[in-house]
This record gives C-alpha cells, sequence and structure tokens, in this order.
C-alpha cells in the first residue's frame, strides 16, 4: 500500500480558532483522515518537533500553517515546516495578514514590553525584567524566543503556495481546499483559495439601497433592522472591502462584518478601501453657507463618534497592509 | 524629531485639474517662487484621490502629501471636494494611530485664480514638514514596498 499523503496544521501566533475551524468538518474528519496521514498538529495530535526535524526535506505533502509570526520560535518553525512541506499554506488572517496579533504593530515593540511586564498594576517586576531572548538568573541562564521588532505575516519570512483567508477559515471552505488539492488541480501558486473573489456584499441578502448614512452607530445603541443592509444603518460594516466566500454568516446574525476574510481581489489595502467606501457614503447635511472650516467641523465630530479607526478597519489584516504598522520614531 | 540641518522634504501634491491645477499655472505665470519640494500630479477631480494613493507615497519615501481641491460648492463633479475631505479627515485619523503627524497630510482649497493662495498653502505644507524632519520608516514598513508593488493591481 502506499503511503497516504502527510497533512500538517501548524500554530504560530495564533488563538487556536483555526484548529477548532478544522475540528469542525465534523465526519468530513473521517474522509479527511481516509485520504492524508493527519500527521503533526500540537493542538491535537502528539507529533514534536523533533520528529519533524527528523523528516527528510518535502515529506509533508500539505502544511496548513496558522497563526502570525510574533517570536524567533515561530519564525524557527515557518523555515521548518517550509523546508519539510511541498506546499505551504498561509491557514487563515493571521498567517495571511497578522489579523489580531499584528494589531500590536501600532505600537512599538518597547512600548508593548512595558506595558505588559513593567508599567501595568498587577505586575511587580523591580528590577525590570521583559522576555528578551537569553536572561540571567544566579540559577542560570533562561531563554525565552524573543519577540520580533514587528508582528509579520507568513509570506514576509517564507515562501507560500497559496492563502486561505478567514477568522477562522470557514469548514466548508476548508474541506473545499482539501478536494481541491486532492484531485491535484491546482491554481496558479501564490492564489487565495478556499474562497470566492467579489466581496461580502455580494454574498449578503439584505436589501440595499442608496448607501448615505447621517451618523455611524455601534452594535451596542441599537437593534439593527433585520432585512436591511448594515451600512445603511449606520454600522461600520465592512463587507464592501472583503472578499467573500464565508457565506455572510455574521451579518445573517444581526451584526455588521468585521473583515476576517481580508481585502478583496486587487485590493492592497483594506483600511484604505473603507475609508474611501465611507468616506463617500457619509452625509453631513447641508453645507451651503458654511465656512471651510465650518465644513470640516462638522466632519470631525460625525467621525468623533468611532475611536479607533485603525483598530476597526486593519483587524485582520495590519502586517499586509500598505505601511504594515507604526512608522518609526 | 525636529528639522534636521539641510532636510528638505520631498511632498506628493494631488491637484485637481480644474481648479489647483490652473492655480498653479497661474503661480508659475505670476513669477513668484515657491518651494520646489512639491511633485504635482494632476487629478481630475480630489475625489479621485484614493486613500491607497497616499499611503503608497507614504511608504515609497515622500515625507508628507497635500491634496488641492476645488472650493466647496465649485467641484465640477458635484461632491468630489466634498468626499476628498471626508476620506482624508478619516485617514488622517488612521494616519494619527500609526504614528504619522497630521501635518504629513493636508488638504485645502485652492482655485484656478488663487496663483497666491497656491503659493502660501505650499510655503506652509513644506515648512510645517521641514519642522517634523523626515518620516522615518522602519525596515519593516520598507519591507512592505516589494509586496504592495506584487498586490497592487487596481483600487
Ligand atoms: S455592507 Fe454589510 S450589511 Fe450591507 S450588503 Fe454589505 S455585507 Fe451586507
Ligand atoms: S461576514 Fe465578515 S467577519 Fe463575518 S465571517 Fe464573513 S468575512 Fe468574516
Ligand atoms: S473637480 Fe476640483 S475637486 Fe472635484
Amino acid at each position: 500500500m502506499t503511503e497516504k499523503p502527510k497533512l500538517a496544521v501548524y500554530w504560530a501566533a495564533s488563538c487556536g480558532g483555526c484548529e477548532i475551524a478544522v475540528a469542525n468538518l465534523h465526519e468530513k474528519i473521517l474522509d479527511l483522515d481516509a485520504a492524508l496521514d493527519f500527521m503533526f498538529c500540537p493542538c491535537l495530535l502528539d507529533t514534536k518537533k523533533k520528529d519533524i526535524e527528523a523528516l527528510p526535506d518535502k515529506a509533508i505533502a500539505v502544511t496548513l500553517f496558522n497563526g502570525a509570526l510574533r517570536t524567533e520560535e515561530n519564525v524557527e518553525m515557518a523555515n521548518l515546516l517550509r523546508r519539510k512541506s511541498q506546499l505551504l499554506i498561509a491557514f487563515g488572517s493571521c498567517a495571511k495578514g497578522g489579523c489580531i496579533p499584528a494589531l500590536a504593530n501600532l505600537s512599538t515593540k518597547e512600548d508593548l514590553l512595558s506595558s505588559v511586564y513593567i508599567d501595568n498594576f498587577s505586575v511587580d517586576n523591580p528590577s525590570g525584567i521583559t522576555p528578551s531572548g537569553t536572561t540571567s538568573f544566579p540559577e542560570g541562564d533562561i531563554h525565552l524566543p524573543a519577540l520580533l521588532e514587528r508582528v509579520k505575516h507568513l509570506v514576509q519570512e517564507v515562501d507560500v503556495d497559496y492563502y486561505i483567508p478567514g477568522c477562522p477559515p470557514e469548514s466548508h471552505q476548508i474541506w473545499n481546499v482539501i478536494e481541491v488539492i486532492l484531485s491535484g488541480d491546482l491554481p496558479p501558486k501564490g492564489s487565495t483559495i478556499g474562497c470566492g473573489n467579489l466581496t461580502v456584499c455580494d454574498d449578503c441578502d439584505r436589501t440595499k439601497e442608496e448607501k448615505r448614512i447621517t451618523a455611524f452607530r455601534r452594535n451596542y445603541e441599537f437593534y439593527p433592522e433585520p432585512k436591511v443592509c448594515l451600512l445603511e444603518q449606520g454600522m461600520l460594516c465592512m463587507g464592501i472591502a472583503t472578499r467573500n466566500g464565508c457565506g455572510a454568516p455574521c451579518t445573517k446574525a444581526n451584526m455588521p462584518c468585521t473583515g476576517c476574510y481580508g481585502a478583496p481581489e486587487g485590493v492592497s489595502d483594506q483600511g484604505a478601501k473603507m475609508v474611501a467606501a465611507l468616506g463617500s457614503i457619509m452625509d453631513i447635511g447641508d453645507t451651503t453657507g458654511l465656512s471651510e472650516s465650518e465644513i470640516a467641523g462638522r466632519v470631525d465630530s460625525f467621525l468623533a463618534t468611532i475611536p479607533d479607526y485603525a483598530g476597526q478597519f486593519y483587524k485582520y489584516t495590519l502586517a499586509s497592509s500598505t505601511l504594515g504598522g507604526r512608522v518609526g520614531r | 524629531m525636529t528639522s534636521e540641518k539641510g532636510f528638505e522634504p520631498k511632498i506628493i501634491g494631488f491637484l485637481c485639474n480644474w481648479c489647483s491645477y490652473a492655480g498653479a499655472d497661474k503661480a508659475g505665470g505670476m513669477q513668484v517662487p515657491y518651494p520646489p519640494n512639491v511633485q504635482v500630479i494632476r487629478v481630475m477631480c480630489s475625489g479621485r484621490v484614493d486613500p491607497q494613493f497616499i499611503l503608497s507615497a507614504l511608504v515609497k519615501g515622500a515625507d508628507g502629501v497635500i491634496i488641492l481641491a476645488c472650493h466647496p460648492g465649485d467641484c465640477h463633479y458635484k461632491e468630489g471636494n466634498c468626499r476628498a475631505l471626508q476620506r482624508h479627515s478619516m485617514l488622517n485619523l488612521m494616519l494619527e494611530q500609526l504614528g504619522v503627524e497630521k501635518e504629513r497630510c493636508r488638504l485645502d482649497y485652492v482655485s484656478a485664480g488663487e496663483g497666491e493662495k497656491f503659493n502660501r498653502v505650499i510655503a506652509e505644507m513644506v515648512q510645517s514638514v521641514r519642522m517634523l524632519g523626515p518620516l522615518l520608516l522602519t525596515p519593516e514598513n520598507r519591507a512592505q514596498v516589494i509586496c504592495l508593488d506584487e498586490q497592487f493591481t487596481e483600487c
């Protein structure tokens, strides 16, 4: 009997949701097991790093790599798995665009370490020790993987064959991808797979009329009308700037899309796309007779209701955005 | 960082064809010198300036970006300048979170007849960015340019 192709699922800086999405294949997981040798997944299986190191190069047919790169360890595992895999797939929004871990890129590494380990009410750390590679103690040295200056997404470190978006990817889309891989009929290298090429709005069945909004409204402020486009009701629904493929479960549940499938095909910066879209549907009312500074003031007070545009619009893609994070000091 | 000695900012100016581009022409015709720091890109309307253009300019080496639009009420496409203002104000809030000072990204109104205003606005812009110093990009910011060129097909 020929050996089944090997499948690995690895997590770097991630939450574990991508593994849950794999487990959510439910009974299909048996089909997966029938077709593939699911042999490495620290969340679910007991294989160790040394077992991977012992494999010949390219021994793994497919690795679904989830998580962003936050530490040296993440980088080491990315390189190891690249070497050992025929196909390395950036699996989920952390590996594809940085996702939540990459929101750290709105701060400097120094600020992060200080607010977690030093300047924090629940921390007592008089000698100001922060995890940074090797730290010496009387009993000996301790080595912890150091933080990178910035959170990276996978392709910033190693060559990536395909991308699967989603936070986490929808299970039915994971299955679609597995089927495509098993069929051997693969799309061009570098493609984003397990998704569509349009936007979430195309999959959302809410009625859309003329988009003009007179104020932004947030989830806690009101109960949105269940059939009308959420954006038209003033919610910052990111469906217009987000790739489709999920089936719009969020808007079906009366919640705005937060953009987890990332920028649509052909758009490089999801945040810029959202700014462009919202900037053209904001309605600040009749401005005849107002001075230029009064008009600017109206716009500013309209915008003031949202406290964190960068966090909102780059929630899933900051690492892969145009700037990638804060500029230098 | 404060003003570096001899630092001359590089500024990208998006000028609307119908107003400020003509205003710049007028300024040129008046023979009043204005700082040569601005590289002008003519657009058909300030509403054409996608926020992506501004981010791309910054990551590719501009120290500042200025958008010059028709005065409110005068846009040839009715509300292009109003959209430009709304986008610009929102983008600036986001840029501040990314460490880019708001003086680096300015929007103003210059009509075809306002050669003097054009000179003044450009001089102010150059001066305020000169005071801020160069936009310091980290190696990580710069690394994004490669991805950008690969991915950037349209807006
Ligand atoms: S903006 Fe949101 S609610 Fe409106 S159509 Fe798009 S996905 Fe649906
Ligand atoms: S609707 Fe938006 S946030 Fe919800 S799963 Fe789809 S892409 Fe993600
Ligand atoms: S035509 Fe000048 S800003 Fe629209």
